[in-house]
């Protein structure tokens, strides 16, 4: 009964989306307040449904109502009740329904604190964002049914994949999601604007907040991704520019493009046409992305069993979507004028640098990720595009952004002087040089690579820093004075010095986790050591324990630096009873020099071997403090009193006309 | 600058971005793609021992051995028509079992894949769409199908 109810939800959220998504444009269309206020209660009733439909959905699997298909296939009442929640999720069906309810959870969003939108643009956002809802709606009643039931219920489910069942990644997909998702809000405002054919900075600045929302959800759930690969597939990777990772950093670099191209337009009112574009873009590749993963047209080590119907579907949403969307914007884009002229050398400058890297970087990561579909169109064989060919067209972009990002926030407005900004760049630079040579002498294994990515993360920390100092005057101006600067500094700029220091910081991470990496496999039996930079390995033999719903061979290593004992690692070797999967858990002890990474393998020979592979990850962790205080910038500068205040009345009442 | 100058000088900008970002990509993608093959295409090529390659398939029933050394894996990869013999040093990934499809990353040495990569994936269920249609071209993908669901 509860799981009609929700199937009766959903089909009535259908219904209210189909409203929503023409009465107010039709309203807006022909300034009739009546039919446009519809949207605000609408969005309302649309997040109901589907609230009403996700929680029927939550039910029967906190039940183990085994007469749902959906449950049978990714249940079973053996499963720790945080894994019966997150298998709702954790499959093709359900997760399209948290996409909806993500969709309708932002629309309500925009309703409520959208207050003082002008009328006609705020029904124009909620009515765009319902016809987007209305695609996935279709998809999902259509292709996609998660409250299909079946005639005669089994005694119980098949479980949930096993790789699926770890904390990293049962909140993997929700913040990816609402990343996705939440540029569907700016893609809604973007095609809004070509709507009223109208872009102010007040319009930017509306854009802005949901943007770095959906940005900073984005990021928590790509290194949510990323985290868990690192430790859950003993690879002692975390990032292996697979498609499927790939297309989650796809919107995020472009969804970072527009977080610094919104600040040009709502500060100096130009590259506002190229900011819709960007918005237009981030949710394009939120859909190819989504497109990609569901449609299994790429090989990728994150593929799971896919429905090539489904794939043409979202295929077909994606053309009418982002097909629709730029014809618009062909159409109404040249009829935006831009505002401020500014010089090359300028903030607006940099800004641009930024802009045009970060899309070059986006169309670089494109191109690697379908190149194997096109190849294989073409019928020209089928070819796959690794870490090399990423690493080799990629971080050659990355570098001058870099280089720009330390110097773009010491640049004034319209013009600035670039002999002035190197000066105060001087003692940056210099640092920079002893980083790279200090590198080199004390790791004389680096490669020059290596080396300068340290350099460069010294450039971009220290250059961060001075800029903070030079703004609050530290050390120029009395303390008292510098604290009261420090008091007043807009959020904004907080967020965009954390953010910016915090890249930096993850800029060690990677390098050292990437460059200096020491991996030794090997077969040990009990009481055999193996040295790993330094550290000496004990293996201690292996022994059997049981999980809530898994069995597992849990091995232990203790490890020894200068005869001091550190850490005993236990790495795990599980089997999970229903589905007789086997998933590694590897044993991993963090230190601010480098993890310490264990992973227990088959085993090997009569005398009670297993093959064991060792790590040595160097700095893994500040890759993943950069990160933490990267979304934590993002949330910072969301919190800026100018972005909750909304916008002086007078332009609200002019663009209401 | 005027705004026809500004415009473009953006436009000169980003072509210029662009003009560097095909120079990279045509680059990188000359040293660094891998092509797949089937162990029947794999045979009938003259193979570079240097280059990269990516070859999929099942893995013949059976065929799993480990080397003395106890920690190179010895394995065979099949289309059903040809074999390949491949050679692993390392952990296999949990989903890695014989009459399984499979992803070996490595190069052809002698007649030997040397794999420094192998590739299961997360799900039981998914066949990587390479090796589905590199069965379909051996023309048993059918016969394997009955096969697996009369068991």
């Amino acid at each position: 009964m509860i799981v009609e109810l929700g199937h009766f939800a959903l089909v009535l959220g259908f219904v209210i989306a189909i409203v929503q998504g023409t009465v107010p444009l039709v309203g807006a269309a022909n300034g009739n307040n009546r039919w446009m206020a519809l949207a605000g209660p609408a969005s309302l009733g649309q997040l109901l449904c589907v609230t009403v439909a996700f929680a029927a959905l939550t039910y029967a699997y906190l039940v183990s109502d085994f007469s749902v298909l959906n449950v049978i296939q990714n249940s079973h009442t053996s499963k720790p009740t945080l894994y019966k929640v997150s298998g709702v999720w954790g499959n093709h069906e359900g997760s399209m329904l948290l996409w909806v309810l993500i969709l309708a959870l932002f629309g309500y969003a925009v309703a409520l604190f959208g207050r003082n939108l002008p009328k006609s643009l705020k029904s124009r956002v909620l009515g765009v964002q319902a016809l987007v809802t209305v695609g996935f709606y279709l998809f999902i009643l259509l292709t996609s049914n998660p409250f299909d039931r079946v005639m005669s219920p089994p005694i119980d489910g098949e479980s949930l994949n096993p790789m699926l069942q770890d904390p990293g990644l049962a909140f993997h997909p929700p913040f990816l999601y609402l990343g996705y998702v939440g540029f569907s809000i700016s893609f809604s405002f973007a095609i809004a604007a070509l709507l009223e054919g109208r872009v102010d900075a007040a319009w930017a600045r509306w854009v802005r907040p949901w943007a770095l929302a959906a940005w900073s959800f984005l990021t928590v759930g790509i290194v949510l991704g990323s985290w868990w690969a690192y430790y859950e597939l003993g690879w002692g990777g975390w990032w292996f520019w697979d498609p499927v990772e790939n297309a989650s950093f796809l919107p995020w670099l472009a969804g970072t493009a527009l977080l610094h191209s919104a600040i040009v337009a709502e500060k100096r009112d130009t590259m506002k046409s190229w900011t819709i574009f960007l918005a237009i873009m981030a949710f394009s590749l939120s859909l190819l992305g989504t497109f990609l993963v569901r449609s299994g047209v790429l090989t990728s080590v994150h593929a799971f069993a896919t429905d090539p119907s489904r794939g043409v579907f979202i295929l077909i949403l994606l053309i009418i979507t982002i097909g629709g969307s730029f014809a618009l914007f062909a159409w109404r884009g040249p009829s935006i004028k831009s505002g401020g002229l500014f010089k090359p050398v300028s903030r607006e400058g940099g800004l641009l640098v930024n802009n045009l890297l970060l899309t070059t970087a986006t169309f670089v990561v494109l191109l690697g990720t379908l190149y194997p579909l096109f190849i294989d169109a073409l019928e020209l064989g089928k070819v796959s595009v690794g870490a090399p060919f990423f690493e080799a067209a990629f971080i050659p972009i990355m570098i001058p952004l870099v280089v720009v990002m330390a110097a773009g926030p010491f640049m004034s407005w319209k013009r600035a002087d670039l002999k002035v900004t190197l000066r105060k760049l001087a003692l940056t630079f210099v640092l920079f040089a002893l980083a790279v040579a200090g590198t080199l002498y004390a790791r004389p294994d680096s490669t020059f690579l290596a080396a300068f990515g340290i350099g460069l993360a010294v450039w971009l920390g220290f250059g961060t820093l001075t800029e903070f100092a030079g703004r609050i005057k530290l050390f120029k101006a009395p303390l008292g004075e510098s604290l009261r600067r420090l008091g007043q500094m807009p959020r904004a700029s907080w967020g965009m010095s954390i953010a910016h220091f915090s890249l930096a910081i993850g800029i060690v991470g990677m390098v050292g986790a990437s460059s200096w990496k020491i991996e030794s496999i090997q077969v040990m039996k009990p009481g055999d050591t193996v040295d790993v930079s330094g550290y000496t390995y004990t293996f201690d033999g292996v022994r059997d324990v049981m999980g809530p719903n898994y069995s597992a061979l849990r091995g232990s290593f203790t490890v020894t630096r200068d005869g001091e004992t550190i850490v005993t690692l236990r790495p795990e070797k599980r089997v999970y009873t229903v589905s007789k999967q086997p998933t590694t858990e590897a044993g991993i002890h963090t230190m601010f020099s480098g993890d310490l990474y264990a992973v227990v393998g088959d085993p090997s020979g009569d005398e009670g071997g297993f093959v064991t592979r060792l790590y040595f990850n160097p700095l893994v962790v500040w890759m993943w403090i950069g990160t933490v205080f990267m979304v934590l910038g993002g949330v910072i500068s969301l919190t800026d009193r100018r972005l909750r205040v909304g916008t002086p009345k007078k332009k609200a009442a002019e663009g209401a006309k | 600058m005027k705004r026809k100058h500004r415009r473009l000088s953006f436009v000169a900008l980003a072509l210029l971005a662009l003009g560097a970002a095909v120079a990279l990509v045509m680059a990188a993608f000359e040293e660094n793609i891998v092509f797949f093959f089937s162990p029947t295409e794999m045979g009938q090529k003259e193979v570079d021992p240097t280059q990269r390659l990516r070859l999929g398939g099942l893995v013949e029933e059976g065929s799993i051995t480990k080397a003395a050394d106890g920690v190179t894996v010895q394995f065979v990869v099949t289309d059903t028509v040809n074999t390949i013999p491949v050679e692993f040093r390392g952990i296999l990934p949990d989903l890695f079992r014989e009459g399984q499809g499979v992803v070996c990353e490595g190069r052809l040495i002698n007649g030997v894949f040397k794999a420094d990569e192998v590739l299961a994936k997360h799900d039981e269920n998914y066949m990587p769409p390479e090796v589905a249609q590199a069965l379909k071209d051996a023309e048993h993908w059918k016969e394997k199908m009955q096969d697996s669901k009369a068991e």
